[in-house]
């Protein structure tokens, strides 16, 4: 493989024009995932998925570069349920951008943007920032509330296969603004590796609003890392739904920088087959007064396996912290697996931080108390998982977005 | 200083600083095959036993000293170590106690430790180790009347070879982790103990180790057999003199319980934590594990943890077989400049195994104290059950309290339950009890010795009233 990926690497230069200062950072990023190569189970963050081996097992030759793709054909289908933004993304490339909905001088979008020097110890990213051609960059202007939701869809052709494709969206939220997002991306029936990566900053008193939907199902490796920085007062409210790749991990680190500032990150882990998903967080508390809480449901059949591992950093600067983290998860059959590895890492001492973690089947007892009640063994089980799911869903706020989550994961019905 | 100042200086300094002045034999420095066989040598070993030492030592040569864990420290130069050493008094065995030397009494006595027979009322036998070996153990007699067999390893070794044989590194292999293996290749000596079938253990057993030569690491071999249907208490105590170098303290224990046999193993250790600025200290690396071997089979660790410069260890639990039980309690004190890097592991591999962990963790100074985890539950272990708590208490904010709990569950019809807080002792808490006439130090000793309940009630009597007390001086001056 590294031969080939060495190839592509040559003709990706050479086809895009790049400054010499671009092409030695491109070179530098390339030169560290070519060092590390894909992360494996004896990296600590890797531990529970070896993407490596993931990779090997499902995509036999990995192609980087993606030439002779038909754009023109592909008809692109749109969410109906409710007016917004979009951002449309065909194979990795920026197809659309859309913001009829919003006021002219308030929304700047940049493309082709240089990338900067970053240093992070992630293997994925470096292949991210070497690959990458041209990214998003757009502002929401001090004071701008956005008036309808923005998604990105994430579209792939169908004759697009074995492909890795890198692509990176970053949103500057400027004091006092607001935005929520969805993320969407198409069923496609090809094994690809997606290496996506969003960078947010969150100005003061401004809010995020952010839900990732994996639905579906497609055998696609799917890599997402976020990174969040909030200042002052400011607030995120992150969703997570996880259920339509092979593969899905989803890296999450969110920084609180500054005073007040709050975090609401829900997520839904729900399979079937043999897929394999995991949200990992890291929520740094760097400074006084700032609230954080997580909550993770999982629901697993067949053979799949889900993984969730969170962790809580308080600095000795954050006091008054106040932490929680739940991970619950339902193993429905005999082959499936999940694993957890909530850590707390603490240093002051006015804090209030905890977690906890279950993992196990439905209560025989409450499928007792439905089924005395009239309903059959299955219909018993599909309500209690539903009521399990049901709770995340109702951690969202924006209420036309919870009706669009509640009908794709067929749960709109039950209450 | 006035005399009441003093009072108050030595109570804070570590009770068993001492150092006992006597002659001692060394092995010569360094690690080496001569080293083993020195060691072998000495305690005349039969070859099967130089045979284990050497393999453990060739398997040493490949290892590397892991470093993912949370406290640093600076590199051990294992060659600059002493790894035998024992008081020359040693060297022809008293027969009986009143033939060893009174010097070592006498520092057993500073130490609180009697090992006359005649002046212990609260029937504890007790293995007292020195350095590297064994000197001295009580109440043998009565113990073989019902075919209990507690003595020294090297003893042991001679005496019931066979026994051994069977299971010396069936729980902890020669090939395990770097320390255990080191352990494998050097130990010296440490205690021995067999139930035989259905014998409920009349007394609680007990091994007082000490290090008192410098440069020396102490690496003892702890081996428990408890046959079917049988029971046993075994304490282990420990200390050591302060001394501005640290010394590694890398033992290994290993547990095995048969059908309905249940082991009970408790510690408080108390080895020298280094002075105010994170001087000096032992490292305390230790590798415990226990086999519920058989069916309903039962282990439980306790552990009161307040001394150590670095402490490392996870106490595990291997449930084999079905219905058995595995308990982990603990406590974990950590001051000055301390570091603690401790939990436990619960393997589940029968069915309808439980277990159940109960930790409770206290920061105070610079320290960092961390719980570490595992919970794996395989796919067989039908049935299984655990349940976690780790509580954490920080005093100050320039120490540091972590949680990382491993929780892997691959058998749907088992649960597992795990929960986590870290807090302070609240102001309010505070302001109740010296409302009530007590001052900041025994409000706070009141306060933790209340969090750490679970665990004290789980310790022997005599045990827990040590250890009780050794919170409350572990504690002393972290706060104001």
């Amino acid at each position: 493989m590294e031969s080939q990926i060495k190839l592509d690497f040559e003709n990706f230069l050479n086809k895009e024009k790049f400054s010499s200062s671009q092409i030695q950072l491109k070179k530098n990023n390339f030169n560290e995932f070519i060092k590390k190569g894909f992360p494996n189970k004896r990296i600590e963050d890797w531990k529970f998925s070896d993407l490596n081996q993931i990779i090997q097992t499902n995509i036999k030759k990995l192609n980087f570069i993606n030439s002779d793709i038909k754009k023109e054909d592909f008809e692109i289908t749109t969410v109906k349920d409710f007016e917004h933004n979009k951002i449309i993304f065909l194979n990795g490339v920026i197809l659309k951008v859309d913001f009829t909905f919003e006021e002219n001088d308030k929304i700047i979008i940049q493309q082709n943007h240089n990338i900067n020097e970053d240093n992070v110890e992630n293997s994925l990213v470096s292949l991210n920032s070497a690959f990458v051609s041209n990214y998003v960059k757009f502002t929401v202007k001090k004071g701008y509330e956005t008036k309808k939701p923005l998604i990105f869809y994430n579209y792939l052709t169908s004759d697009i296969t074995s492909s890795a494709l890198n692509i990176r969206i970053d949103i500057d939220l400027e004091d006092g603004s607001s935005l929520n997002v969805v993320d969407l991306s198409n069923q496609n029936l090809n094994n690809n590796f997606i290496n996506l990566r969003q960078n947010f900053h969150i100005g003061e008193n401004a809010i995020l609003k952010k839900y990732f939907l994996d639905t579906g199902n497609s055998p696609n490796i799917k890599y997402i890392y976020n990174n969040l920085d909030l200042s002052k007062n400011s607030h995120l409210e992150y969703f997570i739904l996880s259920s339509g790749s092979k593969f899905l991990k989803n890296d999450i680190i969110c920084s609180l920088n500054n005073e007040y500032g709050s975090i609401s990150l829900n997520g839904v882990i729900n399979l079937d087959g043999e897929k394999h998903h995991e949200i990992k967080t890291v929520i740094n508390h760097k400074d006084e007064n700032c609230k954080s809480y997580q909550l993770i449901k999982c629901v697993l059949t067949d053979k799949s396996k889900g993984v969730y591992q969170g962790k809580i950093y308080v600095d000795n600067k954050a006091q008054k912290t106040d932490g929680y983290q739940l991970s619950r998860a339902l193993l429905l059959n005999d082959q499936t697996e999940f694993n957890a590895k909530p850590e707390l890492e603490i240093y002051a001492d006015d804090v209030k931080c905890s977690h906890g973690s279950t993992s196990g089947n439905i209560d025989e007892d409450s499928i007792f108390y439905l089924m005395s009640r009239g309903l059959s063994y299955e219909q018993s089980k599909q309500l209690l998982v539903n009521g399990f799911l049901h709770e995340v869903l109702e951690k969202i706020t924006d209420e036309k977005i919870k009706i669009f989550i509640k009908k794709l994961t067929g749960l709109e019905n039950e209450y | 200083m006035n005399s009441i100042e003093k009072n108050i200086d030595n109570l804070k300094d570590y009770k068993y600083g001492f150092i006992t002045d006597i002659e001692n034999i060394r092995a010569p420095k360094g690690l080496n095959e001569d080293t083993i066989k020195f060691i072998s040598n000495i305690k005349k070993e039969p070859k099967w036993m130089l045979d284990f030492r050497i393999k453990a030592f060739e398997r040493l040569k490949l290892l590397k000293e892991p470093n993912w864990q949370k406290p640093k420290f600076p590199k051990i130069d294992y060659q600059d170590l002493y790894y035998y050493s024992a008081p020359k008094s040693m060297d022809d065995k008293p027969k009986s106690l009143d033939e060893l030397d009174p010097k070592l009494l006498e520092t057993y006595k500073k130490l609180g430790i009697p090992l006359q027979e005649q002046a212990r009322l609260n029937g504890i036998a007790i293995d007292a180790v020195f350095d590297s070996v064994s000197v001295a153990t009580t109440f043998k007699e009565e113990l073989i009347k019902q075919g209990i067999i507690f003595c020294s390893m090297s003893e042991a070794i001679q005496k019931h070879s066979e026994l051994v044989r069977k299971y010396l590194g069936s729980v902890i292999p020669i090939t395990d982790h770097f320390y255990a293996t080191l352990n494998s290749a050097v130990f010296t000596d440490g205690s021995f103990v067999y139930i035989p079938e259905g014998i409920r253990c009349p007394m609680e057993l007990s091994t007082y180790f000490r290090i008192n030569a410098s440069e020396t690491g102490q690496f003892e071999r702890t081996l428990i057999i408890a046959d079917k249907g049988s029971y046993v208490s075994y304490l282990e105590g420990c200390t050591a003199p302060m001394r501005d170098k640290n010394q590694l303290h890398a033992a290994n224990v290993e547990l095995i319980a048969l059908d309905d046999a249940e082991i009970k193993y408790s510690t408080v250790q108390n080895w020298y934590p280094g002075d105010k600025n994170g001087k000096g200290g032992i490292y305390n690396f230790v590798t415990k594990r226990g086999l519920c071997k058989g069916k309903n089979s039962k282990i439980s660790w306790t552990q009161v943890e307040t001394g150590s410069a670095i402490t490392w260890k996870y106490p595990s639990c291997i449930l084999k077989g079905d219905n058995s039980v595995g308990e982990f309690y603990s406590i974990a004190i950590t001051n000055n400049y301390q570091m603690a890097d401790t939990g436990t592991k619960m393997i589940h591999l029968g069915k309808n195994t439980r277990s159940k962990i109960i930790s409770k963790g206290i920061s105070a100074g610079n320290s960092d104290m961390m719980y570490r985890g595992l919970v794996d539950i395989s796919a067989r272990a039908d049935n299984s059950r655990n349940f976690t708590q780790c509580d954490s208490l920080l005093m100050g904010n320039k120490c540091g309290a972590h949680t990382i709990p491993y929780i892997k569950n691959k058998n749907s019809k088992s649960k597992i339950e795990h929960e986590a807080t870290t807090s302070k002792i609240s102001d309010e808490q505070l302001y109740y009890c010296k409302q009530r006439g007590l001052n900041s130090e025994e409000a706070i000793s009141l306060i933790v010795n209340g969090f750490c309940k679970e665990v004290l009630q789980q310790l022997p009597m005599e045990f827990a009233v040590e250890a009780q007390k050794l919170v409350g001086i572990s504690l002393e001056g972290s706060v104001g």
